[in-house]
């Protein structure tokens, strides 16, 4: 008895064996009682039951090689359908044999998209990803982008106005110099411009085939509607939050009223408004892109209910912070982007996630005014003669899609939650 | 202040484009190289993408036979895709040239626009089970009919019926899949919709075609029509004469095929369609090998249909009223002379 313990040491006795491991867990959480012990077994007959049939349909009988439908009738879910269609589905009637373009563009737009998530990114390096990322997205789909001589002046104009409003305090003489110069230049240059003394120049970058917004489809086209609907509907909404709390009456009354009347109709009515009313206002001869058209009234009505999700968070802030930062002599700019918006912005992490991923979902809506978007191109894909009568499997298909984008979105937020949050948390 | 809203919008000047809307519609879709068509965003065989994104259909080949005669490039066309509420007011406001977007044509909509010819004779009407053995509408007497409510389909059933002192159990459908699903799962005997929409939906869904059958006579009119804007008669003449070509060439025997063995033909009536004796398209406005260039191109009448929608599609749409004249049909074409 080599192994004989000493007097007065026991090892501890292994706990019994119904209590550990999966027997352990089962008995615990599954099967503590009569009552949660059937509805166990029912639940689990019932998942089995559905993913039975699910499978059968989807994978067994499937049919995934079929050159025309008639040739998948009477299987299971027919996926040589997509196989067929994935194409058009992802990029619309974009030209075929360029469909490249679009692929690249998707690309370029998710990786930006990735890389803005990341903090590290947030500096003066996110102007920059942006920037590039969309004039390779635009050049893509266009193939052609005309740069003209008043967009230069107005970003001049804006760039230097922003530098002076962020950094007054802190700029050395030059750098507020340089801000100043770019004000000048912009102001005078687009008044030159407007008065038309500035010839109507361009810049012409074109390495491409055009390519026009009636002929864009598919992913690019919802991405790009939500992408840069929220990116513009953001800052937008801030200010209007900004403006609704404001003490001027004028600003504080313009603000809500935009936003009570953006919120009072449907984004559906708004984008009709955009394609049928707007023609009508406008000087015949001059149209206004569809896409464009779109595009502003996803931001407008975006940047409505990002106020509202952002105010809350407004509120949310003790009126101490915005003594002490008045207390500390910041201004006005400096106390709202350097105190508040952080904070305020923090507290609505999850409402502002799930606004973004709502609007995600209604850039759909377009497809009522003829853009034909992801889900609209998945709806043309059942009108082909030779394919129509599988709508489950295009729909599927789908959501599918758009569950990838949603839910990396929500896990995104759960993360930015836990890092933006370490300091109050122990 | 609009000046400057206007100019900030020009600025990004890639997404603005301007339609010269000065002049009459001819001038402006000549100057553009391209004709704006409207269409609806998807009717199985009349319009639709395919895998390849590019439309095809009866309606698309109006479109192409119009941009045939213009440019002599059927492919010099921009479909503008457009649901039903915006089609009219999108052609009002210049931004499309021509509607073929299976529009019926009225007395109220062609007193706002103009229609320059009906290329296709739709009607509506009745879908059953074989089975239960009914060969025309009379014999549906207290029958159940699935109908999609607050359409103009459910006034015309109602219409009909009380003309013929019938009567018959409406089961209301609040959208079309509804409306399909419900008398699939048998919850009606009767699928009432235009016939096109009928072939359509039993081509498509129903699970084992041949157990349905469609009644060969409709209970209404539905001529679909293509649609100009008012003002520019020279360009509607050519939308009509191009459609016109298209099924006089049926008529005469010409199609793709042997269009260009008919260009040596000896028969005074070929010449002068074809325009190997010259005028016709002088007279038209346009080049002399427009119709060569349609019937080459986009194929006469018959060819386009039997691509789209006949024996050989899934459809399987008998010619019925679009047969020509002599087949006894409503196709009759006015002599190009």
């Amino acid at each position: 008895m080599t192994d004989a313990m000493p007097a007065g040491e026991r090892k501890p006795l292994a706990p019994p064996v119904d209590e550990t491991g999966i027997i352990g867990w089962g008995r615990k959480n599954l099967f503590s009682s009569w009552g949660n012990g059937i509805t166990t077994i029912v639940l689990i007959v019932g998942v089995v039951w559905i993913l039975n049939w699910f499978l059968e349909w989807a994978l067994f009988t499937a049919n995934f090689t079929a050159s025309t439908g008639s040739e998948c009738r009477g299987g299971g879910a027919c996926w040589a359908l997509i196989r067929e269609k994935f194409r058009y589905i992802f990029f619309g009637s974009f030209p075929y044999e360029q469909h490249w373009r679009p692929l690249f563009a998707v690309i370029t737009m998710l990786a930006m998209l990735v890389l803005s998530a990341d903090r590290r990114m947030w500096n003066w390096r996110l102007i920059v990803i942006w920037g590039v990322g969309s004039f390779v997205t635009f050049l893509l789909m266009f193939g052609q982008i005309h740069i003209p001589l008043s967009l230069i002046l107005f970003v001049a104009l804006v760039g230097g106005g922003i530098g002076l409003a962020l950094r007054s305090a802190l700029a050395t003489p030059s750098e507020r110099m340089a801000y100043y110069a770019l004000i000048g230049i912009g102001a005078v240059g687009l008044v030159l411009r407007i008065l038309g003394i500035l010839p109507k120049w361009s810049i012409a970058i074109a390495p491409l085939s055009y390519v026009e917004t009636s002929l864009w489809g598919g992913l690019p086209v919802t991405l790009i509607l939500a992408t840069y609907g929220l990116a513009f509907a953001f800052p937008y909404g801030i200010l209007l939050a900004l403006g609704r709390r404001s003490n001027l009456p004028l600003i504080k009354g313009l603000c809500v009223g935009f936003i009570e009347l953006i919120r009072g109709v449907p984004l559906i009515s708004l984008l009709i408004m955009a394609s049928v009313m707007l023609p009508l206002f406008l000087p015949s001869g001059t149209t206004i892109d569809k896409f464009l058209r779109a595009q502003v009234a996803v931001i407008l009505f975006a940047g409505a209910y990002i106020a509202e999700v952002i105010r809350g968070g407004l509120q949310s802030l003790p009126k101490g912070q915005f003594e002490a930062a008045d207390a500390m002599g910041l201004n006005y700019a400096q106390k709202t982007l350097l105190i508040i918006l952080p904070q305020a912005l923090r507290v609505v992490i999850p409402p502002l996630i799930n606004t973004f991923i709502g609007f995600f979902k209604d850039t759909s809506l377009v497809l009522i005014i003829g853009i034909f978007d992801f889900l609209n191109t998945a709806n043309q894909a059942l009108v082909d003669p030779n394919w129509a009568g599988f709508p489950g499997e295009v729909y599927l298909f789908a959501a599918f899609v758009y569950f990838i984008f949603c839910y990396s979105m929500s896990r995104y937020s759960k993360y930015l939650e836990v890092e933006l949050n370490k300091g109050t948390r122990r | 202040m609009l000046k400057i809203t206007l100019s900030m919008f020009a600025g990004v000047s890639a997404f603005v484009a301007t339609a010269a809307m000065a002049g009459p519609v001819l001038d402006a879709v000549k100057a553009r190289g391209q004709l704006n068509c409207g269409v609806h965003p998807g009717i199985v065989g009349f319009m639709h993408a395919d895998s390849q994104g590019a439309w095809r259909g009866l309606s698309i080949d109006m479109c192409r036979a119009t941009a045939a005669a213009l440019f002599g490039d059927a492919s010099k066309v921009k479909y503008i895709p457009l649901d039903a509420a915006r089609r009219f007011p999108a052609l009002d406001a210049g931004e499309v040239d021509l509607l073929a977007s299976n529009s019926t044509m009225t007395l109220a909509r062609d007193a706002g626009a103009d229609f320059a010819g009906i290329y296709y004779y739709d009607g509506q009407g009745f879908m059953v089970p074989r089975k239960l053995g009914k060969r025309v509408a009379s014999d549906l007497n207290g029958a159940t009919i699935c109908i999609q409510s607050g359409t103009t389909t459910e006034a015309n059933v109602a219409d009909f019926f009380r003309l013929n002192k019938m009567t018959f159990k409406p089961v209301l459908a609040a959208n079309v899949d509804e409306l399909r699903a419900a008398f699939f799962a048998g919850r009606c005997d009767v699928l009432t919709a235009d016939l096109s929409n009928l072939y359509a939906t039993r081509a498509a869904y129903a699970p084992n075609p041949s157990d349905y059958s469609i009644l060969p006579r409709g209970i209404t009119k539905e001529p679909l029509g293509l649609a100009v804007r008012h003002g520019d008669h020279q360009f509607a003449d050519i939308v009509r004469w191009s459609l016109y070509a298209m099924i006089e060439a049926e008529e005469y025997g010409i199609s793709s095929r042997n269009v260009d063995e008919a260009l040596k033909s000896e028969n005074p009536t070929l010449k002068r369609i074809l325009g190997v004796t010259p005028g016709m398209g002088k007279a038209l406005g346009v080049n002399e090998k427009w119709a060569y260039n349609i019937v080459k191109q986009v194929g006469n009448y018959g060819e386009s249909f039997d691509r789209n929608l006949g024996p050989n599609t899934v459809l399987k749409i008998p010619r019925g009223l679009n047969s020509p004249w002599r087949d006894g049909g409503m196709l009759y074409a006015p002599p190009i002379r």
